[in-house]
């Protein structure tokens, strides 16, 4: 590792083709939620599906015309995984309960192909799907309110703000990129944008503790060699941090199964967008809102007595 | 930041000691506190056999030695091996080779134990996990960490209790009372009046002092309605409305009672730790670890049924006070009153008629239901009594709602007379019923045992992961973790050298402990649950990050002991606020999320506290034991 003088990027000059980048992308998510939407998965849309292993490789056509001729209409039929493994989505059928759906499929699909094995079976019902969606809304704005609220009571109401854009800046590209690439977004999906609030504050608190120490100490610096100078000053950790998170979320994504594949690779978009934000949106915001020494000369007395 | 926590976590050091040290005892509070996560993770290390349970289900059963090698030896002719057995009396544990073979072995076990009458009804065979944990380690109170359904396998249901018919049910009940105490009372009401809506009974009368009357009549023996004096269908009237607080009683009532019978049911089912818990005002969470057929378990817990005792009418019975069914292609007439229903039922076996070998159940009455039995049949000798079984059908249909088509949940009522029979003598408490087919005897004896449930519920989800899934999962699981692990600790080693290796002790500390807490916790482990372990291994070794880069940083301006020093307490205001923000975000997730979404903020909030304590803490320990007090001209990190 190079020592950290090393270090001396002019993080806050490129500072406004930063904004013009994040405002894109923003843009970009926001469109694609507005007009693409996001790949609902079952927890949220209800209905049912049904996950199947076959003894060698399946034909998703072939077990959709065999479904067809047993009367399930409009199921959509797909490989998950290897050849091997199919998952067939079967909306609610007229004149079969909604409950007994799943197992009635793979009843049909077991007559027509002696040998298949259930892997998965799941039933949302609507009222669920709907429920989960509203308490899934509701729990990223409370983590949003009270990360807002923690920050502004350590320290101010500027870094409030910086952060709580930052964050959100990071849970909407997350779900733009759900919406880009039509990953399902399931309770697992949900985790995951909640996990990234979780992670990307952490970047953008250490930063702006830095930040907090150097306006006390470095007295004659402009605001934005300040915080230039801070997240210089962090990057060793910044990079070293990112890095180990990617070198698990790597493992999680390759070895961890369909599952959690999903959950990895919104983690990965979610800490990339995270440590970008932590710079270029919540310290960057520091700057615009005239972020100065000033700012942090009200005595905050439990930080005073247990620095050494 | 109080001086207690000060202590705890090394911040404030004593000025006479050399610098970076601690004291003796400090170092062997934190070998303890590792030692004890040590003895209280190591369980996880022995996973649990697969093993086939057979429970005594009457008190007096016992699971004798014969009966455990009469199963043992089914099985092994059934091609499956017996690792073990074990027996206390009451329960017994086959172990067998993997959940294909447990699974299978059930089935074998309860054959063989059906095959003789006498010990078929007195054991229920269930699927289990035996520990494989050494004595000492259980002595100790450690337990490994249960699996989710995710990882075991197994079916989970979210059940909704129908909450309007429970409410409607009862104002159809309260109606009749009502009717025969004003038929007591001798006070004409209009028949064709009587109207129920919601929980409001409207009724009219053929003038006002019938309904004054009425009203003190209601009021002195009913508090539950708010009464109020209107005109119905133009005729002097009371409206009766149900009052809140006995709605709510109605509605807990229902829930409390599905639960019980849920309970009793999933116990017959013979499922291990099964989980079967209310969630809010009206739902029903139902966990069955190794159940593969969710069909079969749908079948018993979902069903809403109960039998009817009745007398048949008398040629000249009142047509109002009789209702007709079909039995056998001939219509038969029974009277509208019941002797008594299953709810008075405290036993039920299914068994076979010995003059016949026609599958029959056998039904004991509690004494309430006996002496009305009795009473009933003592004075009817010669005439026919019919037993008329009742069920509510949960059933769904599509239904166009603002344009959507949306499931709709109802249900629909089947009565079917299953038995006519002439009464020979009086009956009391026991009796049986003959005239079912095998599978309903079997059914009707569990759900008469497991008693009735209050109100219908629907399934509003379920989830069922098949046994190979799960495997497969904590396979996967488990490589990504200790691929992860072997990766930061590679890294760790890499860019901070001594003080790396360091913090990987502290790394693989902080796993132990969290594994450690969470299996004291009685946390259940899943998928989730297990990539919040991982990432926790990513993030945890932030806070060594934070430390050595400070303490590199520091040395630029200081010595190298006061630089460690500094950099420790520097980084820590850091490394608490950082990490009391994610506390902050696991803890809502937890309290809002559902499923997948709580295993993952449990293992969050755990690891959250056990990374601070390792990363701080232990990795400081180290740090002293290793450089402290000591002239140092150049640290590796």
């Amino acid at each position: 590792m190079r020592s950290l003088r090393d270090y001396n990027i002019d993080f806050m000059g490129v500072r406004r083709t930063a904004i013009a980048i994040s405002i894109a992308l923003v843009l970009l998510s926001v469109g694609s939620l507005v007009f693409q939407g996001l790949n609902w998965g079952l927890d949220f849309t209800g209905g049912t599906l049904v996950e199947v292993t076959f003894p060698s490789a399946a034909s998703p056509q072939e077990v959709r015309a065999a479904l067809d001729g047993k009367g399930f209409v409009h199921g959509v039929v797909q490989n998950f995984g290897t050849e091997r493994d199919l998952l067939i989505r079967m909306p609610p059928q007229e004149g079969r309960e909604a409950a007994l759906l799943g197992n009635a499929v793979f009843e049909a699909l077991q007559s027509a192909f002696p040998g298949v094995e259930l892997r998965r079976s799941e039933f949302v019902g609507p009222a669920v799907g709907e429920e989960l969606r509203e308490t899934g809304g509701l729990a990223m704005i409370v983590s949003l309110l009270s990360v807002m609220i923690y920050v502004m009571f350590r320290f101010t109401t500027k870094f409030a703000i910086g952060g709580i854009v930052a964050l959100a800046h990071d849970a909407v590209l997350t779900l733009g990129a759900f919406s880009l690439f039509q990953w399902t977004f399931d309770l697992t999906g949900l985790a995951a944008v909640l996990a990234i609030i979780g992670f990307s504050i952490n970047d953008t608190i250490v930063i702006f503790d830095r930040i907090r120490e150097n306006f006390r100490s470095m007295r004659r610096a402009t605001p934005e060699e300040t915080i230039n100078v801070s997240i210089n000053q962090t990057l060793d950790r910044t990079i070293s941090t990112s890095f180990t998170v990617m070198l698990v979320l790597g493992a999680l994504a390759a070895l961890g199964g369909d599952v959690v594949h999903g959950f990895a690779l919104a983690l990965i978009v979610g800490v990339v967008a995270g440590v970008y934000s932590s710079v270029y949106i919540a310290a960057n915001l520091l700057v615009i809102l005239g972020m100065t020494r000033e700012d942090l000369l009200t005595p905050e007395k439990e930080k005073e007595s247990s620095a050494p | 930041m109080s001086r207690l926590t000060d202590t705890l976590l090394g911040l404030s050091e004593a000025t006479a000691r050399a610098p970076n040290t601690y004291p003796a005892w400090r170092y062997l509070l934190i070998a303890l506190v590792i030692g004890v996560g040590i003895v209280y993770a190591a369980p996880n290390l022995f996973p649990p056999d697969y093993a086939i349970q057979i429970r005594a289900d009457t008190s007096d059963a016992q699971v004798t030695l014969a009966i455990l090698t009469r199963a043992t030896q089914a099985l092994e002719r059934g091609g499956i091996t017996v690792r073990g057995s074990e027996s206390d009396g009451r329960n017994a544990l086959l172990r067998v080779k993997d959940a294909a073979d447990q699974l299978r072995g059930r089935e074998i076990v309860q054959a063989a134990l059906h095959e003789d009458p006498a010990t078929g009804s007195q054991f229920v065979v269930a699927l289990n996990l035996a520990s494989t944990t050494p004595e000492w380690l259980q002595s100790l109170g450690a337990k490994p960490m249960s699996y989710g359904l995710d990882l075991s396998g197994g079916v989970h249901f979210l059940l909704e209790v129908d909450m309007a018919k429970a409410v409607a049910d009862r104002m159809q009940n309260e109606l009749d009372n009502l009717k025969s105490l004003l038929r007591e009372e001798g006070i004409r009401y209009v028949p064709a009046s009587i109207k129920v809506t919601g929980t409001r009974i409207e009724m009219a009368f053929f003038d006002a002092s019938g309904r004054d009357a009425a009203q003190t009549a209601i009021e002195s023996k009913y508090g539950d309605y708010r009464i109020e004096p209107r005109d119905v269908d133009g005729h002097p009237g009371l409206w009766l409305t149900l009052l809140e607080a006995k709605v709510v009683e109605i509605q807990t009532y229902a829930i409390t009672q599905n639960l019980q019978s849920l309970r009793n049911r999933v116990n017959e089912l013979g499922v291990s730790e099964p989980l079967v818990q209310r969630l809010g005002d009206s739902r029903i969470v139902v966990d069955l670890p190794g159940i593969q057929d969710s069909a079969d378990a749908k079948r018993i817990l979902n069903k809403f049924a109960n039998l009817e005792f009745r007398l048949v009418a008398k040629p000249n019975e009142r047509v109002s006070a009789t209702e007709t069914f079909v039995y056998e292609g001939r219509p038969i007439v029974l009277e509208r009153r019941n002797i008594v229903t299953g709810d008075r039922v405290t036993g039920a076996q299914q068994d076979y008629d010995p003059e016949n070998n026609m599958p029959q159940v056998s039904i004991t009455l509690d004494g309430d239901g006996g002496g009305r039995m009795h009473d009933s049949t003592k004075d009817n000798v010669g005439n026919q009594m019919a037993i008329l079984f009742k069920e509510l059908k949960p059933r769904s249909r599509l239904v166009e709602q603002d344009g959507k088509q949306v499931v709709e949940n109802y249900s629909i009522e089947e009565k079917r007379l299953i038995s006519v029979a002439t009464i020979r003598s009086a009956l009391g408490f026991r009796f049986r019923i003959t005239g079912v087919g095998l599978e309903e005897a079997r059914d009707l004896a569990l759900l008469l045992r497991a008693g009735a449930l209050a109100a219908p519920m629907y399934i509003v989800e379920e989830r069922t992961i098949g046994a190979s899934l799960g495997e497969e999962n904590i396979k996967e699981g488990t490589e990504a973790g200790v691929i992860g692990l072997l990766l930061v600790v590679a890294f760790m080693v890499v860019a901070y050298k001594v003080f790396g290796l360091l913090a990987n002790i502290a790394l693989i500390a902080n796993v132990v402990l969290l594994i450690a807490v969470m299996s004291v916790l009685g946390a259940t482990l899943t998928m989730p649950g297990i990539a919040g372990i991982v990432l926790t291994v990513g993030m945890a070794v932030d806070s060594n990050i934070l430390i050595f880069a400070r303490i590199k940083e520091e040395m630029q301006k200081r010595g190298i002991q006061a630089a460690i020093t500094t950099g420790f307490d520097r980084a820590f205001i850091t490394i608490f606020d950082a990490n009391l923000t994610t506390f902050f975000i696991a803890v809502i997730l937890f309290a809002m999320g559902s499923g997948p979404v709580k295993g993952f903020a449990v293992t969050l909030a755990i690891g959250i506290a056990t990374t601070v304590f390792t990363a701080v803490t232990v990795t400081r320990a180290l740090i002293n034991l290793t450089h402290g007090g000591r002239n140092l001209k150049k640290l590796y990190i």
